[in-house]
């Protein structure tokens, strides 16, 4: 069986799939169906400072091969996950990363505060991954992730904040004209890791009425649909910068969407809407990997890591 | 008290029987652990499409009926992950998750019970209808559909010694009207002294009884029917607003805090909003 293990900078992971934010909750949930110390890792819904609602219903539209999503980051704020859900979490023993997400680049800078001092309290994550695919209100609403000047901004200042021992991983939207350009940014503003692809905004329409589907009008596309956007943008950033350990998301459903997103230069990956479809899918997506990579006689995922920039496998 | 949700399991299971039911289809499939754990007013959560299906999500069912090793739903094909349920051969494997979603919880109090269904919704009541009669409380079911292909479990009702009224939209079976004509008219002197209502259909249903069953100060469990992609709490689409008992509204998960709600605490004119006093709504010019 191929060997599984493998690293995000200095995070060293069991498995290569981790469970991507806003699709698992704070992991309890998924712990009837999974072990989460065997999966290579649970990334938390994306808190805010505040408690916040969402928008209204309906939130999610299936789509061919995908589905849209408009959920607004409903959550507890992060006094609340600190005190509950982040303890869980780390005492299941799997590897914790924290997703943050601000409305103003000052929040980012009081989630990093808040989280500082709870590391310095004992509670310690893995990572923190930087959702940076929210609107700043600060900026007419346009997304940080889009805007160079707001993304570095926003990334330097967790940065600053964090403590210098716990890696700052930063999760960046595909709805960009030049997404190295954005990456560049972000590697500049201290990330130590990229995560590729957030959703991607789409939109769909009712037959019956002509009005859009989703409460919020718009909402993020995920799901295999989108799976060729990530492995172009995972491909192109680590053309760009192969240094910089990436985590590629964006509808992996199978184990060799898994191994498609490594060799396009990915040293882990993250399931997201896959697991809405099959709660198990951490567990099985990673024996499907091992699998796949049996198949065509590659010894391990780092050897996998990169390899259609090198000519490809064998 | 039986008002705790199990802990769901998620299991591949064969198709036993795929039958016509009126306007629907009845499934019954073999699923011993999900069976064994369930509780009236819980759901399952059915994959559909196959292996390489571009139908990602989960379809939410109501369990019907259950026995040591089978459950048994009822499938309103409306669209193609439903069609491609009704149209599998029995002995198709499907994945199934389950048992999900708080049930019914028992009656406080002695005395009759009214149930109140809307179309394939009665199918989910049939189960605390069989746990109340097993006690040999007396059960009015209050039963309503478009027409009479879209009632289910009228027979089956009377069998477990339920008295049974029915209305249509189109009078093709019982009375003429909703069945909130039917609580205020023929049913409402046992909806007065009832210890407890249970109501599952479509949202303006649920209003109405939830509605009817406070003006006479009885307890109104009402298991709700929203849009889910993963029916296990992960994915966040199936909130409404819902009062807690701090008297703050909060937008709840009807997959894990539901479906089974207690009426008086549901707001039901803002669902599909979200409500300004809600913890985290959002404030003038924020998202």
């Amino acid at each position: 069986m191929a060997e599984l293990a493998t690293r995000v900078g200095s995070v060293e992971l069991p498995t290569p799939v981790l469970t991507a934010s806003g699709c698992a909750a704070a992991g309890r949930e998924l712990s009837a169906f999974v072990d989460l110390r065997q999966v290579g890792g649970v990334v938390t819904k994306s808190i805010m400072a505040l408690p916040r609602s969402g928008r209204p219903t309906p939130r999610m539209v299936e789509t061919p091969s995908g589905m849209l999503n408009s959920i607004g980051l409903q959550g507890p704020g992060i006094d609340s996950f600190l005190a509950d859900d982040l303890p869980w979490l780390l005492g299941t023993g799997t590897r914790a990363v924290v997703s943050i997400a601000g409305g103003s680049t000052e929040e980012y800078g009081v989630l990093a505060r808040r989280l500082s001092d709870a590391w310095h309290g004992g509670l310690r994550p893995s990572a923190v991954e930087v959702n940076i695919s929210c609107p700043n209100v600060a900026n007419r609403g346009l997304v940080f992730a889009c805007d160079p000047v707001s993304a570095a901004a926003a990334v330097a200042v967790a940065r600053e904040v964090l403590p210098p021992e716990l890696p700052m991983w930063v999760k960046l939207s595909p709805d960009v004209t030049d997404i190295v350009a954005i990456a560049a940014v972000a590697v500049d503003a201290g990330a130590d890791a990229l995560c590729l692809v957030n959703t991607t905004l789409g939109m769909a329409i009712d037959h019956a009425t002509l009005r859009p589907r989703l409460g919020g009008v718009t909402g993020g596309l995920s799901g295999p649909a989108i799976r060729p956007i990530a492995v172009r943008c995972v491909y192109q950033v680590a053309a760009a910068f192969p240094e910089v350990p990436i985590v590629g998301i964006g509808g992996v459903q199978h184990g060799w969407d898994a191994v498609e997103l490594v060799a396009a230069g990915a040293s882990a990956v993250q399931v997201g809407t896959a697991i809405f479809g099959d709660p198990s899918a951490p567990q099985r997506i990673a024996d499907e990997m091992s699998a796949a990579l049996d198949e065509i006689g590659v010894p391990s995922v780092a050897d996998a890591v990169g390899a259609a920039h090198r000519g490809g496998a064998g | 008290m039986s008002d705790e949700r199990s802990v769901p399991v998620q299991r591949r299971c064969r198709l036993r029987a795929v039958e016509r039911l009126g306007a629907y289809t009845l499934l019954r499939v073999e699923a011993p652990d999900v069976a064994g754990r369930a509780k009236a007013g819980q759901f399952v959560a059915v994959a559909v499409g196959g292996h390489a299906s571009s139908l990602l999500l989960r379809r939410a069912f109501a369990l019907y009926r259950w026995d040591a090793t089978d459950i048994a739903l009822v499938v309103d094909a409306h669209g193609p992950g439903t069609r491609w349920l009704t149209t599998q051969p029995a002995g198709t494997e499907v994945d199934v998750v389950g048992p999900l979603g708080r049930p019914f919880p028992d009656p406080v109090d002695d005395g009759p019970v009214v149930v109140v269904g809307g179309g394939y919704g009665a199918a989910a009541l049939v189960g605390m209808v069989a746990r109340l009669r097993v006690d040999g409380r007396p059960v009015t079911a209050v039963l309503g559909a478009a027409h009479a292909a879209r009632l289910v479990a009228v027979s089956e009702l009377e069998g477990l010694g339920a008295e049974v009224l029915v209305a249509t939209d189109d009078g093709s079976a019982g009375t003429q009207g909703l069945v909130t004509d039917l609580l205020a008219g023929s049913a409402s002197a046992v909806m007065a002294e009832a210890a407890a209502v249970y109501a599952c259909g479509p949202m303006p249903m649920l209003a109405a009884t939830a509605a009817a069953a406070e003006r006479v100060g009885v307890d109104c469990w009402c298991s709700v029917e929203e849009s889910m992609a993963c029916g296990i709490g992960v994915c966040m689409t199936c909130v409404l607003p819902v009062v807690g008992s701090d008297g703050a509204t909060r937008m709840l998960r009807s997959c894990v805090a539901g479906p089974t709600f207690d009426g008086r605490t549901v707001r039901w004119g803002d669902v599909g909003t979200i409500p300004d006093d809600c913890v985290g709504a959002p404030t003038s010019g924020g998202h």
